[in-house]
């Protein structure tokens, strides 16, 4: 094993720091964008008083799958660009972590590529727990 | 109300909500739950949801500043993953068979603790140099930064992995539970049970918030309870009150002005109980 380093090296931090700022614009981006989709396909949002509860009911309906969001943005629909755009934000440290590994495993570093595997596997976990419910 | 008008006004909402977070050290998550519940009527888990995504939108625009300037340690905050992103899984997992009203019963006590915490002193309050360092060693958790007061650069050893570990299983079950980041109960886990410098337990911290909030977000995704139209003004309203949160350079340092916000997140608190207990 080599001299335990104090710091990871440069390119490590800037990477991470990039990725993390990248991601948060990206999704931000793409929900903003998605707001304006549905805006510009349901000009009643805008004027009607009667569609808000149906909306943000805890029954309303929006896609709650990735396979849900893919068939909706298919056919245009606003709220599963929203969707993306917010499941992109999410994606955003799961893919820090996912990044990681390769980098502990450029360092050599066994341990924290099996810590960091274990962490990625929680992560992913919570997507199938959640559609098991 | 219209959609639109709806809209904005969450965005107003979460952007002051970011704000204060920020200001206070709470975090959005703290202050826009029970104003999207109080105020607007909407459904805590639905409330809960929309912050979880908020939480990861300030964490990650946070940590990209802190690992750039190395402050936050990467191998603690890998190790300390660990336990929180299982906690969020646990905490997720509970919230989902509880009936709201508990939701709401939890959310005020732990508002109401954070509350008393911001009377404290925001300063290292462990004895550094007790705890046993040898694991902490193996795991190559020992690190530097440069200290800006100090002009020079700062060594330090971690002690205690695994009860630091323990604590922030803890930790991940209340973010997850109630859709905050709670970096209040991080960094004093880092602090006591680690003896970790206070600037690198709160860069850490504030690295790993984004991870655990992903952690439970999966399952309130899946579960549906991330509700596109109140999601997406609270993220981006909260993202960005807390970016003009940061750059604001007074960090309420008047005693006089942090007490009037304890009292009043005090009452906020007790709302919140009231509204559980009632049903």
């Amino acid at each position: 094993m080599k001299a335990p380093s104090e710091h990871e090296p440069p390119w490590v931090d800037a990477a991470i720091s990039h990725l993390l700022r990248g991601g948060v614009l990206l999704s931000l981006a793409v929900v903003v964008l998605g707001l304006v989709l549905t805006f510009i396909h349901h000009p009643q949002y805008i004027s009607s008083h009667t569609d808000l509860t149906k909306l943000t009911d805890p029954d309303a309906e929006y896609p709650h799958t990735i396979r849900g969001v893919w068939t909706e943005m298919r056919d245009g629909r606003g709220q599963a660009v929203v969707v993306l755009g917010l499941l992109l934000l999410i994606a955003t440290p799961v893919a820090r972590v996912a990044f990681s590994i390769i980098a502990f495993a450029i360092e050599r570093d066994r341990l924290y590529v099996m810590i960091t595997i274990v962490v990625l596997s929680l992560l992913l976990l919570s997507f199938v727990l959640g559609a098991a419910d | 109300m219209t959609p639109l008008l709806f809209v904005l006004l969450v965005g107003c909402i979460s952007f002051f909500a970011g704000t204060l977070g920020s200001l206070l050290g709470l975090g959005g998550g703290m202050i826009v739950i029970p104003a999207l519940t109080l105020l607007l009527g909407i459904d805590i888990r639905l409330a809960i949801g929309a912050s979880i995504v908020s939480v990861i939108a300030t964490s990650s625009g946070a940590a990209a500043a802190y690992v750039r300037d190395r402050l936050a340690n990467l191998r603690v905050a890998m190790f300390l993953e660990l336990g929180t992103t299982a906690g969020a899984i646990t905490g997720a997992w509970i919230a989902g068979m509880l009936h709201p009203r508990w939701l709401y019963v939890l959310f005020g006590s732990i508002l109401g603790y954070s509350a008393l915490a911001m009377l404290r002193p925001r300063k290292s309050v462990a004895e550094h140099g007790h705890g046993d360092t040898r694991l902490a060693r193996r795991l190559r958790l020992h690190s530097s930064y440069f200290d800006d007061a100090r002009g020079r650069e700062v060594h330090y050893e971690p002690a205690r992995p695994l009860f630091g570990l323990s604590l922030m299983y803890v930790a991940g079950i209340v973010s997850g539970l109630l859709g905050i980041g709670s970096g209040a109960l991080k960094v004093p886990a880092m602090d006591l049970a680690m003896e970790l410098p206070i600037k690198v337990s709160t860069a850490t911290s504030n690295f790993m918030i984004g991870v655990t909030a992903a952690a439970s977000a999966g399952l309130y995704f899946t579960r549906g309870q991330i509700d596109p139209f109140i999601a997406a003004p609270v993220a981006i309203g909260v993202l960005g009150g807390a970016f003009v949160g940061s750059k604001l350079l007074s960090r309420l340092s008047s005693r006089a002005l942090r007490i009037t916000f304890v009292v009043v997140l005090l009452a906020v608190s007790v709302q919140m109980l009231v509204r559980g207990l009632r049903g």
